[in-house]
């Protein structure tokens, strides 16, 4: 059967974060984009995020995610250069360049002049006994069904992990009226920032580090949560199991970079764990080992919406610039992309992140 | 210990009470930030430039006491929630404190509350004195909260008890 094929100048895959900042660099200095989200609206996480983000004024400090997501939205919509379509899967990129798209059913083809990859991440799992009883959640798939969707999956919830997702899903599970029985961490330490878990902690959320979940009980669903106590090497210390009559419990154990695509496309990646698992080699423009692929967001590396969205625009300035577009103020404009994707990478919570893009960093 | 248990130590707290001098002088902000990290929305927000300016956004906020004049603005503009102001004037027995409230419903003014320490405790019952909470602060309210003179260094939280 014969198949036709689009031409276009970029094509920005994944509509959260950073694909919507990509596709508004790019559109911005001139160039056509076409932005593809698989799912119904456009936002990404930003959608349930109801929390105010950190950062300076130019990473919109202070703003709310839910709220940065409906501005951007709002651009992309309404931008003369950007086609958006949502319900849209990207299934394949083939070896000259294509893009297999599937949408409503209907399948049609690409073939973009310069791909962005702004694909995501999925939540991590854990392994223990009852992993698999009803009740047991990603944190971020909790954070869908109760910010996006208004549906609370239970009374009463554990948390397992002190991350900043786990300890920002624990606060938005408060305000939704859920009881949250306890956050464990299996560190030593608390990973969220630590202003994130004082406000959780005298909301009367107990924090246990160094304990992480021995097991789950429950007949037909959760009913209970087992944790216990890590010693310095990691190791369970029998006798210091702690029991929690939940219904509910959130595994939020991290998140691993969605690179499918880029690795159909020959991308080499490299296995980083600071960056949560396989992503892609990349220049300081973002771009992979293949020419005229970029890459941004957490596909690129585990990191905070704020990263994220600069990452995308600097990914869509340069795919914009290489195809002829945006040449005045170009320099001016990479510069001041890059110095705030810096300054927030600069402090002592960004050296985790500064050690993983030193291993993929290149030219 | 924050890192461990997301509790504050004394010994953290000690570094961002005002001195008793100012303190005796009326409302004040204290801001109960801890950690570098990149984050710079208070420095901004206060209308006095009592709080910065960072020359690097992972800056710890530092307040120039004596041209804060309490007046909280840069409570709600606080992503992490971290910023309160203390009137340690408020009355011979009890003190203002004004703090960020993100829970539904919104106490009522008038209302006996129960103050929450920084560990979650009940540690008093509190006072609403008043809840500002327009629509520019985008749904963080701010509840300014009596409680017991000695509690005024405490209490950072509360909850609506019902009988």
């Amino acid at each position: 059967m014969q198949q036709e094929i689009s031409f276009v100048e970029i094509a920005v895959i994944g509509g959260g974060p950073a694909g919507l900042c990509a596709a508004l660099e790019a559109a911005n200095a001139g160039a056509r984009v076409i932005l593809l989200d698989r799912q119904d609206r456009l936002g990404g996480q930003l959608i349930k995020q109801t929390h105010r983000f950190f950062g300076s004024r130019s990473h919109r400090a202070s703003e709310r995610g839910i709220n940065i997501a409906a501005e951007l939205t709002g651009q992309v919509i309404s931008h003369p250069l950007i086609e958006a379509l949502t319900g849209a899967t990207v299934f394949g990129f083939y070896e000259d360049g294509v893009l297999g798209v599937e949408q409503e059913g209907r399948v049609f083809y690409l073939k973009p002049s310069r791909v962005i990859v702004a694909t995501g991440a999925s939540e991590k799992n854990l392994a223990f006994p009852n992993n698999d009883l009803p009740g047991i959640y990603g944190a971020g798939a909790v954070q869908t069904l109760v910010n996006v969707y208004g549906i609370l999956p239970g009374k009463r919830v554990l948390m397992v992990g002190a991350g900043n997702i786990g300890v920002i899903v624990s606060y938005q599970l408060l305000q939704a009226g859920m009881e949250v029985a306890a956050i464990v961490e299996a560190a030593p330490r608390i990973g969220a920032y630590w202003v994130h878990a004082a406000k959780v902690r005298r909301a009367g959320v107990p924090i246990y580090t160094s304990h992480t979940i021995k097991r789950a009980y429950g007949e037909q669903e959760v009913e209970e949560a087992v944790i216990w106590q890590l010693d310095e090497q990691g190791q369970p210390v029998p006798g210091t199991e702690k029991d929690f009559a939940v219904d509910t419990i959130c595994l939020s154990v991290g998140l691993s970079p969605l690179v499918e695509l880029l690795a159909q496309a020959g991308c080499r990646l490299a296995y980083v764990p600071q960056l949560g698992g396989h992503v892609p080699l990349r220049d300081a423009n973002l771009q992979t080992t293949v020419p005229g692929v970029y890459v941004a967001g957490d596909a690129a590396g585990v990191e905070e919406a704020s990263a994220a969205m600069m990452e995308g625009a600097l990914a869509g300035l340069h795919a914009a610039y290489s195809l002829g577009y945006g040449r005045a103020g170009y320099e001016d404009r990479r510069r001041e992309l890059q110095h705030q994707l810096d300054s927030l990478r600069s402090g002592p919570v960004g050296e985790k992140i500064r050690t993983g893009l030193a291993r993929v960093l290149a030219g | 210990m924050l890192a461990v248990d997301g509790i504050p130590t004394p010994e953290d707290l000690a570094a961002k009470i005002p001195p008793p001098e100012r303190l005796a002088k009326g409302p004040v902000v204290i801001a109960e930030c801890f950690q570098p990290i990149p984050c710079d929305p208070c420095s901004h927000a206060c209308p006095r430039q009592a709080i910065g300016p960072f020359e690097d956004i992972n800056e710890i906020p530092q307040v120039d006491y004596d041209k804060c004049n309490g007046c909280g603005q840069c409570i709600t503009r606080c992503p992490g929630l971290a910023l309160f102001v203390v009137d340690l004037t408020y009355s011979e027995k009890e003190a203002l404190v004004k703090l960020p409230y993100e829970f539904l419903p919104l106490p009522a003014e008038g209302q006996e509350v129960t103050g929450m320490n920084r560990a979650g405790e009940k540690v008093c019952r509190a006072r609403v004195v008043k809840v500002v909470a327009t629509e520019k602060m985008d749904k963080t309210a701010v509840v300014w909260l009596a409680v017991p003179k000695e509690l005024a260094m405490e209490v950072r939280h509360f909850v609506i008890t019902h009988v």
